[in-house]
């Protein structure tokens, strides 16, 4: 019965919307497959609200073999999401793609050790061997270890936390959203745990954003604005309804044919909220700060990743004060 | 509350609560005892159970890790051309059927720092050997925890389970061993020799634990990973710890991590499959760290036993129930008697000795106490039959006692002044009996005109008898007296006549006077009397000499003398019977003839009458508080002025 009430409020909607005429098409890429991580994307779809916003949204299947780069060089994507550290390099190389909107206002890449190796502050990392994954991952550790003076034995990190459990590694590199619960919930108390984030140690790298080509933009700004608040929306909503979030999420993962964990999802979901809309953090939603840009593309001019520094405005579009004009 | 209720009621209380009391700690004890009893051999069956299944994956694991162990020592201790290692290597692959497949993997930069990665790997799919350099691809072999793990920890390793990528969506683990060379003095790792296992045997292995009906056996591995478990979606995608953070649950986390620490334990399991309360017996698989666990399924195994308590507690609350009704049954058969004897006695309390007792055909207590009722009744009744017949004796013999009191007070003379035209002398007496009737008289009369005889007297013994004695005694000396003989005469025929015929033994003391109104000469016997006090003039009272004699009646040849004394105008006799000198105060004092002699002398020169009333006042107070034993009587006679008795005339003085 409620079902039906809903279903026919929905139409209601959809009826009374004067953007339901002007209905566009838009896709998105997540950078990664279905998890909490993009729970507000998945969200905003499911509870009508890029329709509501004037997009037909179609949310592609993300993963290892799908780079958001490649997808939106190519065209096979309108909207990605990214970090935005691979972002400015991407620019610096002449990609012309701007940010739309920085989601993720706060790092969670983090270093995490155990408190029985005798790890407890920065310096007892010299000598130790640390797991760092490839890429991007490895701008703010080295930054980290530069600025500690440290000299650490590097062992690749693959995607198992699983050297790092059994000792092959001191160090391990984690995203707080995920590998520390999975550490946490291979039977290790965070009391038994070091953790070293990077937001804290003057390395914060802000991470998820939304990123489109620039003539994407160019042709159709008010999509973009459109997708970017649609996409807030959605996460604002997701953050007020966990419950009704986690159970989206989960969909979209058995959709995928992924094994799902609730649990997982749900401290997921809990930290994305914790990391895109930080407690003592005044900045408006989606907004990237240029004190965050200018530390993340001068790190990655230290590491010799980049040339010169994109600049701010031609990278970043301020969605909202967009929207206003 | 409980106070006002009846003995039944409290007999069913106390017997019901103690009885079930006493049930319950039976039944308590009996419980507990034997969940102990079935707990310990569930946990010894699980012990053995999960013991046998452990040896049997264990003993499976060892026979794999053989392989890349005696394969890892050959590359380690003998020269080797890469080339040659392939038919080996594709031999062992092919001749384990427990091995899926088996890898060299040589460490990329190699030993000299140059060789290309090179990893020779030989694995079955769907029944086919296939070949394959790992080092070709992408794959990238040298970042895999396969590879990894044995390299930094230097050891042999079984890798966490994984999907194998080939896509027969098959749980494999790798047994890793790494192989080094000697370059110069120091051993340099130089590659890993692997073995996979196809787990799918594992899920035959444990899947085949049944315990009752929901029990069930689950494997996790060393991160607590479930690697088999009957809810397919946990394997490889749920560890006991994310079970543990959905219930919210520490103790589950604390008991995981003692699982994965190598472990072994007998401990209470929520099951996740039915949520029902389980034991969990776990115990490590020693070859890689993995923990076997098998769920007994608590309310199956305790299903007897709650069957059992269930008709225990049935039987209970019947055997309660026949118990009340039994102790119901015999409270009202000691309870109805005695209310019924309740009713009954205060029916006789108003009086009704008729009133029907309840019938009690036992021979018990109440019995007995039914039958002393009766007989208590029928005493009763009979004492009262009694009592009334002896009250209305008593009543009789009173009104007959007041009779004889009245006759006896009517036989002495008791007006005075007796003689108010005799104003030549005086007499006053006063009687105050021990009883209704007592043994004390006195008379006196005139014989003639001048002669004027008086008499005091003690009859032995009190009452009727003595009374009677004493009247018969008084009428004789009066009968006597008239013949005109001489006191000691009259007391000699008087003894005589009652000496005569006395059976009963009784005698009297008396004491006999006669004064002649005229000269005041005083002639008297005594017949064992006490001595009379004379007031003198002037002189101190004093007892009269030479009085004696035997007392009257007690032998018939007894003879009296007479004596005479004479008084002087205002002197006076003082005559009394032994009640006033025996008369006892409170401590058992008498009186005594000093005391008298001495309340006399006080009281000299009064009127007689006023010293007697003096007098006995005086012995009322001092025998205060004491019984009077014996009649009191005192008489006092006054010999008076022959002028006065010429100015006097016939006139009385006395008022």
């Amino acid at each position: 019965m409620r079902k039906k009430v809903l279903l026919l409020s929905a139409l209601l909607l959809w009826e009374a919307s004067p953007l339901g005429a002007a209905m566009q098409k838009a896709s998105f890429l997540p950078q990664w497959s279905p998890q909490a991580q993009f729970a507000g994307y998945y969200v905003a779809y499911e509870k009508g609200l890029y329709r509501k916003n004037g997009i037909d949204l179609t949310i592609l299947q993300g993963g290892s073999n799908q780079p958001p780069h490649d997808y939106l060089e190519g065209r096979k994507a309108d909207f990605v999401s990214a970090w935005l550290a691979a972002a400015i390099q991407k620019r610096s190389q002449g990609v012309k793609l701007v940010n739309i909107g920085q989601v993720v206002q706060r790092s969670a890449l983090m270093l995490v050790a155990k408190k029985s190796s005798n790890i407890r502050t920065p310096r007892d990392m010299q000598g130790k061997k640390v797991g760092l994954w490839e890429g991007d991952f490895q701008i703010q550790p080295k930054a980290f270890f530069k600025k500690y003076n440290l000299r650490v034995n590097v062992i690749p990190q693959s995607f198992s936390v699983n050297l790092f459990l059994r000792g092959g590694v001191d160090v391990a590199s984690a995203m707080w959203y995920n590998e520390y619960h999975t550490i946490l919930n291979a039977g290790i108390n965070p009391d038994e745990l070091s953790t070293f984030f990077f937001h804290e140690s003057g390395l914060n790298f802000p991470e998820d954003g939304i990123y489109t080509l620039e003539t994407t933009f160019r042709q159709n700004p008010s999509l973009a604005t459109a997708f970017v608040r649609a996409s807030l929306e959605g996460w604002q909503y997701a953050f007020a309804h966990p419950d009704e979030a986690l159970t989206i999420v989960l969909a979209y993962i058995s959709r995928a044919r992924i094994p799902a964990n609730r649990m997982h999802q749900k401290w997921m979901l809990a930290r994305m909220k914790d990391i895109i809309s930080p407690p003592n953090r005044a900045a408006p939603p989606g907004v990237l700060q240029p004190s965050d840009y200018a530390r993340v593309a001068h790190e990655l001019r230290e590491s010799g990743l980049i040339n010169k520094i994109p600049d701010y405005h031609s990278f970043f579009v301020r969605w909202d004060s967009h929207a206003e004009k | 509350m409980l106070r006002n209720r009846g003995i039944a009621f409290k007999l069913i209380l106390f017997f019901t609560l103690s009885s079930g009391l006493i049930l319950l700690l039976i039944f308590g004890f009996n419980y507990r005892f034997s969940r102990l009893l079935f707990e310990k051999k569930m946990a010894d069956d699980a012990e053995n159970l999960v013991h046998a299944k452990v040896n049997r994956i264990e003993s499976s694991l060892l026979a794999v890790q053989k392989v890349p162990d005696t394969l890892a020592s050959l590359l380690e201790n003998s020269p080797y051309r890469k080339e040659e290692l392939l038919p080996l290597l594709r031999a062992l692959v092919n001749n384990n059927p427990d091995i899926y497949g088996a890898a060299i993997a040589f460490e990329p930069s190699g030993v000299d720092g140059k060789s290309p990665p090179f990893a020779p790997y030989f694995f079955k799919q769907q029944g086919e050997l296939k070949y394959a350099d790992l080092g070709k691809a992408s794959y990238r072999y040298d970042h895999w925890d396969w590879y990894q793990l044995p390299k930094e920890i230097n050891h042999s390793a079984w890798s966490e389970p994984y999907y194998d990528d080939g896509g027969g969506n098959i749980l494999m683990a790798t047994y890793s061993v790494p192989f080094y060379r000697m370059s110069g003095s120091n051993r340099q790792f130089a590659g890993i020799v692997t073995a996979d296992i196809n787990l799918d045997w594992l899920q035959e292995v444990v899947s085949s634990i049944k315990v009752l009906e929901t029990g069930y056996g689950f494997l996790i591995s060393k991160n607590g990973t479930f690697l088999t478990h009957p809810l397919r979606e946990l394997i490889m995608n749920e560890t006991l710890f994310g079970i543990a953070e959905a219930r919210n649950d520490a103790r589950l986390r604390e008991i995981g991590r003692k699982m994965i620490r190598g472990e072994s334990g007998f401990v209470p399991f929520r099951s996740i499959v039915s949520q029902e309360p389980c034991w969990m017996y776990y115990m490590p698989v020693p070859a890689n760290g993995w923990t076997l666990a098998v769920l007994f399924p608590q309310n199956e195994f305790t299903a007897d036993i709650a069957r059992l308590s269930r008709m225990i507690i049935i039987l209970g609350i019947a055997g309660l129930l026949l118990l009340s009704i039994a102790v119901a049954f015999i409270a009202r058969s000691i309870t109805n008697p005695l209310a019924a004897m309740a009713q009954a006695s205060k029916a006789i309390a108003t009086g009704n000795l008729d009133v029907e007792l309840p019938a009690c055909a036992s021979n018990d207590e109440v019995g007995k106490l039914a039958e002393a009722f009766r007989y208590m009744k029928e005493s009763l009744k009979e004492y009262i039959t009694q009592l009334t017949e002896t009250t209305a004796s008593k009543e009789r013999i009173e009104s007959e006692l007041k009779i004889a009191h009245d006759i006896q007070v009517s036989i002495l003379p008791k007006i005075f002044p007796p003689f108010p035209d005799r104003p030549e002398f005086d007499i006053y007496a006063v009687i105050e009996p021990a009883r209704e009737v007592g043994g004390d008289f006195y008379d006196f009369f005139f014989i003639d005109d001048k002669n004027f005889c008086f008499v005091i007297g003690d009859v032995s013994g009190k009452g009727v008898p003595a009374a009677l004695f004493m009247a018969v005694t008084k009428t004789l000396i009066k009968a006597t007296a008239q013949r005109g003989i001489d006191p000691g005469e009259i007391l000699t025929n008087v003894n005589r006549e009652l000496s005569q015929g006395n059976d009963s033994c009784m005698f009297a003391t008396i004491f006999c006077g006669m004064l002649n109104t005229e000269t005041g000469a005083l002639s008297f016997a005594n017949g064992g009397h006490n001595s009379p006090l004379i007031v003198r003039r002037d002189k101190e009272p004093e007892f009269l000499a030479g009085t004696g004699g035997l007392v009257v009646g007690a032998m018939e040849d007894a003879a009296y003398a007479t004596q005479t004394v004479p008084l002087e105008p205002d002197e006076s006799l003082f005559l009394y019977t032994d009640g006033v000198t025996e008369a006892m105060d409170a401590r058992g004092e008498f009186y005594s003839d000093e005391r008298l002699n001495q309340q006399v002398a006080q009281h000299r020169g009064n009127p007689i009458r006023q010293i007697i009333e003096g007098i006995m006042e005086n012995i009322a107070s001092f025998s205060r508080g004491a019984l009077q034993s014996d009649d009191i009587t005192i008489m006092m006679i006054q010999f008076k002025k022959n002028e006065e008795r010429t100015a006097s005339g016939i006139t009385d003085v006395r008022a």
